[in-house]
């Protein structure tokens, strides 16, 4: 598979790769795709009392546009809101790396993941999803 | 830019120098470049006796009598010539066909063909270590199967069928038995008679021949006959019109004459080759071989690195020139298809990489695929959230997946 100079600078040096502690109440896990399917990824976020996303971490098992997807993810989400974060789009990934159309299942697991992780930290805090999606 | 070390033999092999120099006398003007089938002229005799020549050569690798051997553009054709060219000269006497799961997909995709034209197919699996029960093989043959169709080395995982087993069984039913031998010949022995094949398929650029030129042996006695699939002024036998590439049967046939003059001392130097590199990956953890490791080619290795997916680690090693079955790098997005006939999980189907050896590969190759693999597998391990959960203790079959 020949690559676009992007996913090969994500995948070559990946940002934020590791792990929060998932029991800690500011961390939000999301973690996505089966091994069976070749891709599983897990995205953590550490979210300060303003809602603001401070920090992200990924590890993802999958192909160099897997890794590359959830990479870039943590660099946008840091910064965003959980509106804002939840409002990335796969398009908008697939678009950035510039992913041929047989890989665009990576950034749709991108998007997946950072919904999970969202969903995971709101869960904890107590707040139901469909209240702050209204 | 330096090039990948070459460890993709399986997949092609490149000209050895000393074929490509003789392919050349047969080209321009001043060589040998008349039609074989011109009988007029000392232009086609000459082309003649250098095609005639090349047969026993290829004749010989195999055992086989030269009026054997039917010239085909590729191991591919040849498969095509022997199923439609059996299924429909035979098809009076039965209608069924026994094959593998992990048949190269120039018998698959013809036998799916031959299903469409009415005929039956049994696909045997094969046990995990790849290799046939020839007791399952007994019993699904039946009053109406004509043929029975088994590859003597798989191009994945390089494991050796046992043919003269299986010979013994399909020959006393009357039933035509064919080979594709494209993975094997060159590679181990191949004597026709002790093996029981009544066809077999050969490819010369997986011997250091070049691409576009193969081989059907057909037996003649007891004759074997084949509806022709390619109609013209009956070349070959009838059995494959066009005309003959007279440059490219040198080629091969120079080349199936180097390998079987070559076989004993390279098969031993690349199985030293191959117990080098499996030792010198034996301490990565959950490192798994594909395939039986004894009844195997020499050059072959399939490694599954589990928890890391396959197209990731080929990326990460760009210095080498590997296969994997991971989906990623196949068009479909399915794992190899072989690996799973075998019962491997998905998740280690995923993670298999394919090292094939040959002439060229050298042990400074091997050591540097050795020490490659040490560095990317740490790296891309410490990016796997499953080596994470390995390492945690988790059971990664009891997690309740997202599968998409």
């Amino acid at each position: 598979m020949a690559y676009g100079s992007k996913v090969l600078d994500h995948y070559e040096n990946p940002r934020n790769v590791g792990s929060f502690d998932k029991a800690d109440p500011s961390i939000g896990t999301g973690m996505v795709g089966a091994p069976a399917c070749g891709d599983v990824m897990k995205l953590q976020i550490r979210v300060n009392d303003d809602g603001v996303i401070e920090e992200a971490r990924f590890k993802t098992y999958g192909c160099g546009s897997a890794i590359a997807s959830s990479s870039l993810l943590t660099e946008w989400v840091k910064g965003k809101t959980l509106e804002q974060a939840g409002q990335i789009k796969n398009t908008d990934i697939a678009e950035e790396l510039a992913l041929p159309p047989v890989k665009i299942h990576c950034s749709v697991l991108a998007e997946d993941a950072i919904k999970a992780a969202i969903a995971d930290y709101r869960k904890k805090a107590g707040k139901d999803e469909s209240v702050d999606a209204a | 830019m330096r090039k990948p070390i070459y460890l993709d033999y399986s997949a092609t092999t490149p000209v050895d120098p000393r074929v490509a120099q003789v392919m050349c006398r047969y080209l321009t003007m001043e060589g040998d470049f008349g039609n074989p089938a011109s009988r007029s002229h000392a232009f086609g005799w000459e082309a003649e006796k250098a095609v005639e020549r090349a047969r026993a050569d290829v004749a010989a690798l195999i055992h086989a009598d030269p009026k054997e051997i039917v010239w085909t553009s590729g191991a591919t054709e040849s498969d095509n010539l022997a199923l439609k060219g059996v299924a429909r000269f035979y098809q009076n006497k039965g209608r069924h066909i026994v094959t593998v799961k992990t048949e190269h997909k120039a018998i698959l995709d013809t036998t799916r063909q031959l299903e469409r034209e009415g005929f039956e197919v049994t696909y045997l699996d094969p046990e995990p270590d790849g290799l046939l029960d020839l007791d399952k093989l007994t019993a699904a043959l039946r009053k109406d199967t004509i043929l029975v169709s088994v590859m003597h080395v798989n191009n994945e995982i390089g494991v050796i069928q046992d043919l003269a087993a299986i010979g013994r069984i399909v020959k006393p039913r009357g039933i035509i038995f064919h080979t594709d031998a494209a993975q094997s010949a060159g590679k181990i022995p191949i004597d026709v008679n002790a093996l029981g094949v009544d066809l077999l398929s050969l490819s010369a650029h997986k011997v250091y021949g070049p691409k576009g030129i193969g081989a059907l042996y057909v037996r003649r006695k007891p004759r074997v006959r084949l509806e022709a699939q390619m109609h013209g002024g009956g070349h070959e036998r009838g059995m494959r019109s066009g005309t003959l590439a007279t440059h490219q049967i040198v080629g091969m046939g120079e080349a199936f004459r180097l390998a079987h003059e070559e076989m004993d001392a390279e098969a031993a130097r690349l199985k030293t080759l191959r117990e080098r590199l499996l030792e010198g990956l034996s301490d990565i953890e959950e490192v798994y071989v594909n395939g039986d490791l004894e009844r195997r080619i020499p050059g072959n290795l399939n490694i599954s690195f589990n928890f890391v997916e396959g197209e990731s680690l080929i990326m990460a090693l760009k210095e080498l020139a590997v296969s994997s079955g991971s989906a990623c790098t196949s068009a479909s997005l399915e794992p190899s298809y072989v690996l799973r006939a075998l019962g491997r999980n998905d998740e280690l189907a995923h993670s298999s990489i394919r090292f094939t050896m040959g002439r060229f590969t050298t042990e400074e190759d091997v050591e540097y695929t050795i020490r490659l693999l040490h560095e990317k597998i740490g790296r891309l391990r410490e990016l796997s959230p499953l080596w994470e959960m390995y390492k945690d203790g988790v059971d990664l079959n009891s997690v309740q997946w997202a599968a998409h």
